[in-house]
């Protein structure tokens, strides 16, 4: 029981370094091979949309991965190598989109929302505190007058 | 607070949900597909190649592009839904007055020949993209995937999936006959 809970326990604990990776597409320079990786996975792949190319199988991915490493082997940075890809499948091959006037929506929109519910609520909030300016109006003289009237009346 | 700004408040919530539902419904009613997102290659020109030619023929290279309106079809022997395009692809030519060239995308001389031989070749001229490069120097996510390049040879229009009957009048006839006008 011990070792099969173990072995399922290894499994989880690995699942998160499988990747597609393939090691006949590996670069043998471990450092141009890492930033291979980190580029990969911050490249959507086209066919699966959803994973990036490092994660997925499709051919179109495994091929984009091969154009990578050229890329990088042929001497580009990081940058040259990402906009290599971005020239040929547009803005939507980077799974984090990046900061320019028609992202703000998406960037800013949910801060900008949180900050409006925010405020929405405090504003709320302060309206309804007991005792505050939503309580019963305070008395004016005349009636002060009456009260103290009844009073009197009633202690007789 | 007025009464009347309380009643805006309790209405708002429903303004915004009708916004949002009119919003959701349009998406829906228009058809499109989220999945097919514009080329970043339209009003680019198309990129340079050179493929050989199947079954003994000559190739394509970027030279047969420009200089008059020409579609361009990515297929491969091992797509199913470009046999579903194939019957619309044999008269695209004549019904459109251009010339379609084929590429066969990520596929092997012998089997786009044979796939060729079977279903009938519509093409002007084929070129064997066996490596998938030159595909992706397109800006091609799979097969089947249908360009329109015009004089200057810059890329006008990408399709993808199966050309149908209504891609062809719709779409495809209306911007060759346009292109070829200009």
């Amino acid at each position: 029981m011990r070792r099969v809970l173990a072995a399922a326990f290894a499994c989880l604990a690995f699942a998160g370094v499988a990747r597609a990776v393939e090691p006949d597409e590996m670069l043998s320079n471990p450092v141009l091979e890492a930033r291979a990786r980190a580029i990969g996975r911050e490249l959507r792949c086209l066919v699966c949309q959803n994973e990036s190319i490092d994660d997925s199988n499709a051919t179109l991915a495994h091929d984009l991965r091969i154009i990578l490493r050229e890329r990088l082997v042929a001497g580009d940075t990081n940058q040259q190598a990402i906009q290599y890809i971005v020239d040929r499948y547009g803005q939507f091959v980077l799974l984090k989109p990046p900061v320019e006037p028609a992202t703000y929506a998406l960037w800013f929109g949910p801060a900008f929302l949180l900050l409006l519910a925010g405020a929405g609520t405090v504003f709320y909030l302060r309206r309804h505190r007991p005792g505050a300016a939503d309580g019963p109006r305070p008395l004016d003289a005349e009636e002060e007058g009456r009260v103290a009237e009844l009073l009197r009346e009633g202690e007789r | 607070m007025t009464a009347s700004m309380r009643r805006l408040l309790f209405v708002l919530p429903l303004f915004l949900f009708a916004v949002l539902t009119g919003y959701f419904w349009l998406a829906l009613e228009s058809g499109r597909d989220p999945h097919d997102l514009p080329s970043a290659m339209i009003d680019k020109p198309a990129p340079a190649f050179s493929l050989a030619g199947i079954d003994g023929a000559a190739g394509l290279s970027r030279r047969q592009l420009g200089g008059g309106v020409v579609i361009v079809n990515f297929f491969a022997s091992w797509c199913i839904p470009c046999r579903l395009e194939h019957p619309l692809l044999m008269d695209l030519g004549k019904r459109l007055d251009v010339p379609v060239y084929g590429i066969a995308w990520q596929d092997k001389a012998d089997d786009a020949t044979e796939f060729l031989k079977q279903l009938g070749d519509p093409y002007k001229r084929v070129g064997l993209d066996e490596s998938g490069r030159v595909g992706i120097n397109f800006g091609v996510y799979g097969v089947p995937e249908t360009y329109v390049v015009d004089k200057e040879g810059r890329i006008r229009l990408r399709h993808v999936g199966p050309l149908t009957e209504e891609d062809v009048t719709k779409e495809l006839a209306p911007l060759v006959k346009e292109l070829g006008r200009s």
